[in-house]
């Protein structure tokens, strides 16, 4: 009788095929054609500067791969990042203090996303349909309070948050250095806890998991918490670096955060992913777009070639195998 | 009455009739004849599309690129008529649907072909077509006064109150019911989305089905995407931006399954109805246009809540909890 090993034999070849190296690799492409394209790519300051342009998103998302991870989605993160951003600029023109601001940010995205989670868990029905819904109801209620108002009075200590560095040197914005420590801490939480661990199965089968004693629904519940929890940092801090707040925030970040997600190689079907990879996907993505911007090159090209990048990182290794003739 | 009840697409008429009741109660305009005919004529969009969108989702699809399409192709037409001779509009008709099938058929391939999520292909397509109608035009936008005569009078002509793009959506939707209904082709689309395992081993091509749905739905996109541009005397990027979460609110009130293989073109047609209705009664009832979102999205997720009841209730598919894992 032979025994299975605990561990897939050690094969160099399959650990250079990983997603996650793949994507180490365009990273380091990116690096390499931006410096030699232009002089000014690795000036600290400009990549500090460029961290401003997806650490918001990025720290969407975290909370979004989990979702993408346990077969869910969640499309109404922009409208709660809206949302989040209103609520503090109202609290702001109310003369609250800066802590308060946050915290209602944080409460109004956390109170979004447990709405999100109620539905989803309490209806039944797949949450790409609810997190329409809700898109379209948090995004309508921003438009129904502010109308084609904006909201613009801010205190300088929140706006400082937003446009000056935390650490002086190397310069690091806070937005930057929240999202590294949510990576760090969704890393761990995804892949050395027993939690992460379920998320894995429920992903790959939520029926088995169910059967094994998983409580599906509740984890379910706080994804979606955590995504609006996340969307409403997100948005606080969108307010804090504009120091102005529009009904149409963050219009569309849902599908560039998706991108950000399944570029980062978390399978759609669920059950296949990793941080460190969707960490990747988010710098890849973002010092390409920087750096393309950089060159003169203008926004809508750029999603034009970000649209290719994401049908082409998914349709190579298939075509590969494919090819290759192996069968999946 | 619980037959009514038991079919969906009676008990959303009755919802629809009811409303339309509720409103002229309130503002007697609306239910004036060309008040009525108006909401039909603004609708003609969202009928056709979300005949395209149910065949998709049917095959467990989705296709997010839809509203891109439309004003890709557009644009494109729109190019044409400019820099081209003025053609009657039915040619541009027949030049846009070709162009529209084209751009499904790219996604289709993707889909069907290599065995890509649809979700990420028309995630992907939509950022490419939107970005394409820039960089075609030149970031340039096409002006009513750049059009001809001919392009732009064709979704203007009407017949008995209702304008061409109304009588190409009942169109459209006649030859999709009979598609689905009455042809093989047809029903192995719900064998697709309901079983995609059994259907291949039932001698169904899976791959060929979901290439066919993604250029029908195309052709539909690129259908809308002339009359939209020519009805509306303009052409650029941004048109019918985040149109395709509203065809697909239109299919899911109407009772088509995202998870595939449920769904009918009367279902969609009046949760397209519906949606119309309720967009074209908030302004007679003098609230403000910024509500109109808001009430769209309530509305979506009562229209799902009271979905998932009759589901739950219909007891048609043996474990149900097993369909979609």
């Amino acid at each position: 009788m032979s025994t299975i090993p605990d561990r897939p034999p050690f094969r160099l070849s399959q650990l250079l095929l990983t997603w996650e190296v793949i994507l180490c690799g365009l990273l380091v492409a990116v690096f390499v054609l931006n410096a030699l394209a232009t002089p000014w790519f690795l000036d600290v300051y400009n990549l500090a500067d460029a961290t401003y342009n997806f650490s918001e998103k990025a720290i969407i998302a975290l909370p979004m791969a989990l979702l993408i991870l346990t077969r869910e989605i969640d499309l109404s993160v922009g409208a709660m990042a809206a949302l989040a951003a209103l609520a503090v600029g109202m609290a702001a023109a109310a003369g609250l203090p800066v802590p308060v601001l946050v915290l209602v940010g944080l409460a109004t995205g956390l109170a979004c996303g447990m709405f999100n989670g109620l539905l989803v868990t309490q209806i039944g029905v797949p949450s790409i349909v609810i997190t329409i819904g809700t898109m379209s109801l948090f995004r309508g209620v921003a438009q129904v309070t502010l109308g084609d108002q904006a909201l613009t009075s801010f205190p300088p200590g929140f706006t400082t948050l937003g446009q000056s560095y935390l650490v002086k040197w190397p310069p690091l914005p806070l937005s930057f250095v929240l999202f590294l420590a949510l990576a760090v801490a969704f890393t761990l939480f995804l892949h050395r806890t027993a939690a992460g661990r379920r998320l894995f199965a429920i992903g790959a089968n939520p029926t088995a998991a169910l059967f094994s004693g998983i409580d599906v629904a509740r984890m379910r519940f706080w994804l979606f918490a955590a995504s609006g929890l996340a969307s409403g940092l997100a948005g606080t801090l969108l307010a804090a670096r504009f120091g102005v707040v529009r009904p149409n925030a963050a219009l569309g970040w849902e599908l560039d955060v998706i991108t950000m997600v399944i570029f980062g190689g978390v399978a759609i079907a669920g059950g296949a992913g990793s941080i460190p990879g969707v960490v990747l996907s988010v710098f890849v993505l973002g010092f390409a777009t920087f750096g393309l911007a950089l060159l003169n090159v203008s926004g809508i090209v750029i999603t034009v070639l970000l649209g290719l990048l994401l049908i082409v990182s998914i349709a190579a290794p298939l075509v590969i195998r494919r090819l290759a003739g192996v069968r999946g | 009455m619980t037959w009514v009840l038991r079919h969906r697409e009676m008990a959303l008429a009755l919802l629809i009739a009811a409303m339309v009741v509720a409103v002229a109660t309130y503002a007697p305009a609306f239910a004036a004849p060309a008040s009525l005919l108006g909401v039909l004529n603004d609708t003609a969009f969202l009928f056709m599309l979300a005949v395209g969108q149910t065949m998709v989702l049917l095959t467990r699809g989705i296709d997010l690129s839809v509203a891109a399409n439309l004003a890709l192709t557009g644009m494109l037409v729109a190019l044409v008529g400019q820099y081209g001779p003025d053609l009657p509009g039915p040619v541009y008709l027949v030049l846009a649907a070709v162009i529209g099938a084209g751009l499904g058929l790219v996604i289709g391939g993707l889909i069907g072909g290599l065995g890509i999520p649809p979700i990420v292909v028309s995630l992907g397509a939509l950022a490419i077509y939107r970005g394409l109608i820039v960089v075609i035009g030149g970031g340039d936008q096409v002006n009513a006064s750049e059009m001809g005569a001919g392009f732009q009078a064709f979704p203007k002509v009407a017949l008995f109150g209702l304008t061409s793009p109304v009588w190409i959506a009942v169109a459209i939707a006649l030859a999709a019911q009979v598609f689905l209904t009455r042809s093989r082709t047809g029903r192995s689309l719900y064998a697709v989305g309901g079983n995609p395992v059994a259907a291949r081993y039932c001698g169904v091509s899976v791959e060929r089905i979901e290439v066919l749905v993604y250029v029908l739905s195309g052709a539909i996109a690129g259908i809308c995407g002339y009359l939209w541009v020519a009805r509306y005397g303009v052409a650029y990027s941004e048109i019918a931006l985040g149109y395709e979460l509203t065809v697909i609110a239109a299919c899911v009130i109407g009772g088509v399954s995202i998870g595939g293989g449920v769904g009918t073109v009367p279902g969609a047609l009046l949760g397209a109805l519906f949606l119309g209705v309720v967009v074209n009664a908030l302004p007679t009832m003098q609230v403000s246009p910024f509500w109109q979102m808001a009430v769209a999205g309530a509305v979506i997720l009562g229209a799902v809540v009271l979905n998932a009841r009759a589901e739950a209730q219909s007891g048609k598919l043996i474990l149900p909890e097993a369909r979609r894992t």
